[in-house]
């Protein structure tokens, strides 16, 4: 399938070194790695506890609601929160460039003069 | 509670919970009305596109509803129930693990992928890497994930026959097994994606819906507190019930078990964002930011999902007992169902059985329509045929894997009959964040990366996988301390081949395969390719020349 967009393969390292496209990948990357990071570091210190602190994690805060249990929660607090906050992130900053680059390759326009 | 207790058990030991013919009719009820649904829905299936991809028609909402169809599998409802009610807090790592997961779905995959591929995994390894050999190890990885997959999805099923229809000895089960095997291979030769992902999103509502009710249920027993549900927990769980609501329970045994904790958490979180019918689903939608939306909505769904079974694994502990739950037909795997019948008797065990059968019919045919498209698309189109293939001959040889993977899901199941539904999926979450998830990451955002380091990365994360699997206590070797039965896949307790002590091969297979994908990258002399990756960077961020929604 890639052969076909053959002839357009400057087009697409032209597209990828302008400005308009190194803000966007940059602006991505800059949100999705240490998005990642973050989770990920959250997720396994929740694993860890529950591995290794057991005398922590039982610790009852309110009847028999033990830190363990507030923790698991606050995992699927912090997945909706990030979910939400990405999909906001994306729908406003991202997806009107993304298509302006989308409809400037695929109309093959505005290419010579680099993507406004 | 005391009597209907003890009405429980004698009617375990009986075989006899609910009535068997009501349970029948109301599962042959819905599997007639999804079938009448199915038909309709495929009417238009014309290509390839409309056969893998439901023509990429549909929106963001109706695919989320379909990806939590597809992902709350028996694992999630049966398995993950069954593992609160019986380990307790432990259990709950399912939840949490098969839940996060989805972040590296959303953020990292779900939208590139969808801007890069047109049917399976292997179109975006393979952009921007040699086609034939990247494709062949993608599939060969998918088919395996798939098999793991549908190992656990027949062993639910057996599981939930043998408790609802009073079906005990093996060749009964295998028969019953036999029939469901059959159901689905009627639905994904019929209906292909568009019928599958109908079928899904009946499902997951009819899931959601009923583990909403039965939550709201058990919280009411408990006056909407939890705490009190927890104390009702403790007391059912007998002597040193406390440490049903803390860690441990399960894993915190010895150092082994704690390092098992680990692998189960990394294979879970690693797994989803690598599971090629999961992957597949992102190309049913028109474009990325549908694809995004559909995420949106599987996390809330799949979230709000996973909470439920935290209040219904502990209300099985609570109302039914785990004993109870262990001695039943089914074992483990049975929590959900007993809950039920505890709480609406005959008919609301009829009612959550049934759905918990679609759950399984539908997954299992979410995974065989994912395997069929990996088979005729990679390997037949791609590596057989060079691509030089009609796309109704294509369709064909899905049709016909359909069949074949029918069969050895029959066979497969049969054999993992009595296994732990939820720790079963772990092993195909382990396949994929080995195989899949490093070469998909790889080749989205490292510009060196390149076929060697794929075929590395990808085959040594599955033979690992594979190796550390057959010689781990999970297949041979793992014997109940108390009865001296067998809890391996293998019932003869004198064959034991088991080398390695860790369950879930994801702590070693995982962080290898992202090792080998580096080193495979830098032995190799493959030229860099700068214009395919500026090719593959554009279009993931852009959507530039992605595959368009088909219009009839």
């Amino acid at each position: 399938m890639t052969e076909t967009f053959g002839e357009r393969e400057t087009d697409y390292q032209r597209v990828q070194t302008s400005d308009e496209f190194q803000a966007l990948r940059h602006r991505f990357r800059r949100f999705v790695f240490p998005m990642t990071a973050f989770f990920l570091a959250w997720y396994f210190l929740y694993v860890l506890l529950a591995a290794y602190a057991h005398d922590f994690m039982s610790t009852k805060v309110w009847g028999n609601i033990n830190i363990g249990l507030l923790l698991g929660l606050g995992q699927f607090v912090s997945t909706f929160a990030i979910t939400m906050i990405y999909a906001r992130w994306a729908n406003n900053r991202q997806d009107a460039v993304a298509e302006r680059l989308r409809l400037h390759i695929e109309n093959g326009d505005a290419l010579d003069g680099g993507p406004a | 509670m005391i009597t209907s207790l003890s009405s429980l058990l004698r009617a375990a030991e009986t075989e006899d919970i609910g009535n068997p013919w009501v349970n029948i009719a109301i599962f042959g009820g819905f599997v007639a009305i999804t079938l009448v649904i199915v038909f309709r829905a495929s009417r238009n299936n014309k290509t390839a596109a409309d056969y893998y991809a439901a023509g990429r028609s549909f929106t963001g909402p109706q695919n989320g509803t379909a990806i939590a169809g597809d992902y709350l599998s028996a694992a999630s409802f049966l398995g993950i129930c069954g593992a609160i009610a019986i380990n307790g807090y432990d259990g709950f790592l399912y939840s949490i693990g098969f839940l996060v997961a989805w972040l590296v779905a959303l953020l990292l995959v779900a939208e590139l992928l969808r801007n890069t591929g047109r049917f399976t995994m292997a179109d975006v390894l393979s952009f921007r890497l040699r086609q034939r050999p990247v494709r062949m190890a993608a599939a060969l990885a998918t088919l395996t994930v798939v098999f793991f997959y549908l190992l656990a999805q027949m062993a639910g099923a057996g599981g939930l026959v043998a408790l609802l229809l009073g079906v005990e000895g093996a060749a009964a089960q295998g028969l019953v097994i036999a029939v469901v095997g059959g159901l689905m291979i009627l639905y994904v030769l019929v209906g292909g994606m568009k019928g599958t992902t109908w079928v899904q999103i009946i499902k997951a509502i009819l899931l959601i819906a009923g583990a909403a009710v039965m939550t709201l249920w058990v919280l009411a027993k408990f006056g909407f507190n939890l705490s009190d549900l927890l104390q009702g927990a403790i007391d059912s769980a007998g002597e040193g019930g406390e440490s049903i609501i803390e860690p441990g329970r399960q894993y915190g045994v010895s150092a082994m078990s704690q390092l098992n904790f680990l692998s189960l958490a990394l294979a879970l979180v690693l797994g989803t964002a690598g599971l090629p019918h999961v992957l597949m689903r992102f190309y049913t939608v028109p474009t990325a930011k549908e694809a995004r939306r559909s995420v949106v909505w599987a996390i809330w769904l799949i979230g709000i999902f996973y909470l439920f079974t935290l209040v219904l694994g502990y209300g099985a502990a609570a109302l039914v007992g785990p004993e109870v739950i262990k001695a039943a037909p089914g074992g483990v795997n049975s929590a959900a169902p007993l809950l039920a019948y505890e709480l609406g008797g005959t008919i609301l065990l009829g009612l959550i059985s049934a759905v918990a059968f679609a759950t399984i019919l539908a997954v299992v045919a979410g995974l065989t329509i994912t395997a069929a498209a990996s088979f005729a698309h990679d390997i037949y189109a791609s590596v057989i045929k060079h691509g030089e293939v009609k796309p109704d001959g294509e369709v064909r040889v899905a049709r016909i894997t359909v069949v074949v993977i029918g069969i050895l899901a029959i066979i497969g199941g049969i054999f993992a009959n009595g296994q732990n539904v939820a720790f079963l999926v772990a092993l195909a979450f382990a396949v994929a964040a080995s195989a899949n998830l490093p070469t998909i990451l790889y080749s989205l955002f490292w510009k060196r990366f390149n076929t060697s380091g794929a075929l590395w990365s990808m085959y040594g994360g599955l033979i690992s996988c594979l190796v550390l699997i057959t010689f781990s206590p999970v297949v041979s070797g793992k014997v109940d301390p108390v009865t001296g039965a067998s809890l391996s896949m293998i019932k003869n307790t004198d064959i034991d081949f088991h080398l390695i002590p860790l369950e879930n091969p994801g702590l070693i297979s995982i962080p290898l395969a992202f090792v080998l994908g580096i080193v495979g990258t830098y032995l190799s002399k493959e030229p860099p390719h700068p214009e395919k990756f500026a090719e593959m960077e554009v279009r993931s961020l852009t959507g530039a020349g992605s595959e368009k929604a088909t219009v009839h």
